[in-house]
């Protein structure tokens, strides 16, 4: 038994040191859970993706990539546990893809020296890479998008927003509180109403009260922060006020076709944020369907492919990519280390050549990453769900937000967090 | 054979009272606490400490108190997780506004705040009790948790309503924020856990302990030998308390570092440490401790085999880790209702007479 236990444990340490024939990316996905209809699509396209690289290119430079995967349910303290058990085994970078897990992991970055990139959630002042060193959130982040969704709007209404009244429906919670200070400034700015209604999480399929009250006072927009089975509960509760579709406008995590296909036709028009294409209607699919689904290789039960949230871990993974290509072009080797990995992500720069050269032509918005910007040009689209055809479509180009509202809060935001962890600024 | 008494003879009143009278006992304990400090420190590693010790001894202070007012005092309460929140931002705002205190002074002083909310929330229990006082218990959760979350001066008015504990010392060591290091983190939340379970032991078994437990057994029959059914049921609320609000504390600032008060501190947390107290075993220090393992350390080692080992796919893993901690809570209940420090005094038992049990 003792030698059992010994050979146990020696393999648990053999297993638990750094592989350093590969390019390590941890996957603290949730496939359990109350939020699993989300968590599953990005953790298969997230792994999809690296397989298909694995698989028709041999890694990256050479070096193939190693996804380890580690289930959090989305609780903090389970990802705690992934974070710990993984960083030592050369773990490059972390998408975890919680809000949560996101501010738990991002003081311990410049500790462990391994960079997070929250795309699109997270902390959003972290685009301010002069404080924060080891943290990224490009292509866009949330203050960016409620700016976004605000200039949607006023395209629409032909530039003036007076007296007109916007609801912003949110998970009462740290993601969707996210946008309100910005969504406060900019209706000083363009003279309309907030007005705020919070859907607690642990109940919120039930949204009979806030659905009265936007039926009472008729607000001109309703704008959704929500995620997890928050969405298809509002966009049904939408549906059954008949509330104009047009006027509802989810962020890019109410933005799934799971959100929509319950409530049927009644969700014809809704619309949401984008921070990359929808759809499969790109040469990469080829590759995907050549180099993974056809040899068997998918993650997961292999039916997410080609949904929102699906490209979304697409892209995610996509971005680690080129990021690992960017490093490697810098310090000229093949096998980076987490270091060599933020070097590589702080140089990104996605133009459209590049991307369609990948294989993805228009797929996302063009940005570039520098020491002092973390968080890309903040670009995001809208698209629009069209029930009888059952497709999301851009009905936009990516729009550039109010960069001058949000750099902003996100200066003071961060200073606040440098000032409470004696951070001194870099890049200068 | 080894575990044995023979010739292990009391000869004061003090020696009879002692927590542990068997000998074998008493120097298991001592080597155990011993090893804890001076052995355990020094090869820790990361991992060992953030995913297993300290949840492990941070519960073990949470569900001591509620063992205090659930086991020993009989009072259900479902209010644990919003204490625990109290705790944790009544530390936040503490070491935010006096960032140059000892930390260990702001972790009192969170558990002495806590007392004081859980005596205001305790109030009903002079009224009622049972299913109606886990009610009212209940209220003070979703009461709590939503204030932590409403008002700003709370989290210092940041935008998310996220806290984040920064870099804070206990007599010259760092044991909060990201770079604190483990071993300081684990001894840190030892010394609490031992100080606070010595605290729990030695009132449980006194004058105090015993008017709970009168209150518990029967209160009016309590009431008329004279216990006072204010002070006792308080005085309850008050320690439950303190220890909750400590380990709501060290929750927030050593072990997470960073906590949103409606994810972490939700009505699952008061459920968790009500399941560690009634699988441990109610009105025993050593049940808070066992409930506590079971409960933390489990699922960490079902995940470590099954996916780590056996390489089973995580979604599955994880399936089969909430199916079988389910299933050995009924069978625990079924087979042992006492829990598991019942089992363990039974094994003693056996293991006192073996291998000659006639």
């Amino acid at each position: 038994m003792k030698l059992k236990l010994a050979t146990y444990a020696l393999a648990a340490v053999m297993a638990a040191g750094p592989a350093m024939a590969d390019l390590v990316f941890p996957s603290l996905s949730y496939r359990t859970g109350p939020y699993a209809a989300g968590g599953i699509p990005f953790a298969d396209g997230y792994a999809d993706y690296f397989t298909m690289i694995n698989e028709r290119d041999g890694g990256v430079g050479g070096v193939p990539i190693k996804v380890i995967e580690c289930e959090t349910g989305y609780s903090t303290e389970k990802g705690v546990e992934c974070y710990e058990s993984t960083k030592g085994q050369g773990a490059l970078l972390y998408q975890p893809l919680s809000t949560g897990i996101t501010y738990n992991i991002i003081p311990k970055t410049g500790v462990d020296n391994i960079p997070v990139h929250s795309m699109g959630y997270g902390r959003t002042s972290a685009a301010n890479g002069k404080v924060f060193e080891w943290v990224f959130n490009y292509p866009t982040n949330y203050w960016n998008g409620a700016s976004v969704a605000v200039k949607h709007i006023l395209d629409q209404e032909g530039g003036d927003l007076n007296g007109k009244t916007i609801a912003l429906l949110f998970l009462n919670g740290a993601y969707g509180k996210e946008p309100i200070p910005t969504l406060n400034v900019l209706a000083e700015k363009h003279g309309f109403d907030l007005t705020l209604l919070p859907v607690e999480g642990a109940t919120m399929q039930d949204q009979k009260s806030q659905w009265l009250q936007i039926r009472r006072e008729k607000p001109d927009y309703v704008l959704m922060w929500g995620w997890g089975a928050m969405n298809p509960a509002a966009i049904q509760e939408a549906a059954n006020i008949r509330y104009p579709m047009d006027h509802f406008i989810g962020v890019w995590w109410s933005a799934s076709e799971n959100d929509v296909l319950p409530a049927g036709d009644g969700a014809n028009g809704y619309k949401a944020l984008a921070i990359h294409a929808p759809g499969n209607n790109f040469p990469l699919y080829d590759d995907l369907k050549a180099n993974v689904y056809d040899k068997g290789m998918t993650a997961g039960a292999g039916d997410q492919s080609g949904t929102v949230l699906y490209n979304r871990g697409l892209y995610a993974a996509m971005l680690a990519v080129e990021a690992v290509k960017t490093a490697q072009g810098i310090h000229g080797v093949g096998q980076i280390d987490a270091a060599m990995m933020r070097d590589g992500m702080e140089a990104l720069e996605m133009s459209s050549d590049k991307m369609a050269a990948l294989g993805l032509p228009g797929f996302g918005p063009e940005f570039s990453v520098s020491c002092e910007n973390h968080g890309g040009n903040g670009l995001a689209a809208v698209q629009q769900w069209d029930a009888a055809s059952k497709t999301w479509s851009l009905v936009t180009d990516y729009i550039s937000p109010d960069s001058d509202v949000v750099n902003a809060l996100i200066a003071a935001d961060s200073a606040a967090f440098a000032a409470e962890n004696n951070i001194s600024e870099r890049c200068n | 054979m080894i575990y044995r008494e023979a010739g292990d003879f009391s000869a004061s009143y003090k020696e009879d009272s002692q927590t542990f009278p068997i000998r074998f006992d008493r120097i298991a304990f001592y080597a155990f606490v011993v090893v804890a400090f001076l052995v355990v420190p020094f090869f820790i590693n990361d991992y060992w400490a953030n995913a297993v010790l300290l949840p492990f001894l941070i519960y073990a202070i949470a569900a001591l108190g509620l063992n205090i007012l659930t086991g020993y005092t009989g009072l259900v309460s479902l209010g644990s997780g919003g204490f625990m929140a109290v705790g944790a931002f009544a530390s936040y705002k503490l070491m935010t506004s006096f960032p140059d205190v000892n930390f260990a002074v702001h972790i009192l002083l969170a558990g002495f705040i806590t007392a004081g909310v859980g005596v205001l929330f305790g109030l009903p229990s002079l009224r009622i009790k049972g299913f109606y006082l886990a009610v009212a218990t209940l209220a003070a959760q979703f009461f709590l948790v939503w204030l932590f979350n409403k008002v700003g001066w709370f989290f210092n008015y940041s935008p998310t309503g996220i806290i984040n504990a920064p870099p804070r010392t206990s007599f010259g060591f760092e044991v909060t924020g990201p770079a604190a290091s483990v071993s300081v983190k684990y001894v840190f939340c030892l010394s609490f856990v031992v100080v606070l379970a010595l605290i729990a032991r030695n009132l449980t078994r006194g004058s105090v302990g015993r008017k709970w437990m009168a209150i518990r057994d029967m209160d009016i029959a309590a009431e008329i030998i004279g216990v006072n059914p204010l002070t006792a049921k308080l005085s309850a609320f008050a320690v439950s308390s303190f220890f909750i609000g400590i380990s709501g504390a060290l929750f927030f600032s050593v072990y997470l570092g960073a906590v949103e008060v409606a994810d972490t501190f939700s009505i699952q947390k008061s459920f968790l440490l009500l399941f560690m107290v009634i699988i441990g075993g109610l009105g025993s220090i050593f049940g808070s401790f066992a409930g506590a393992a079971f409960l933390v350390l489990f699922p960490v080692l079902m995940k470590n085999v099954l996916t780590g080992w056996w390489g089973w796919p995580t979604d599955l893993a994880t399936h089969v880790e909430v199916m079988s901690v389910g299933l050995l809570i009924v069978v625990f209940l079924i087979m042992e209702p006492h829990g598991m420090a019942r089992l363990w005094q039974i094994a003693k038992e056996k293991l006192r007479l073996w291998p000659f049990p006639h």
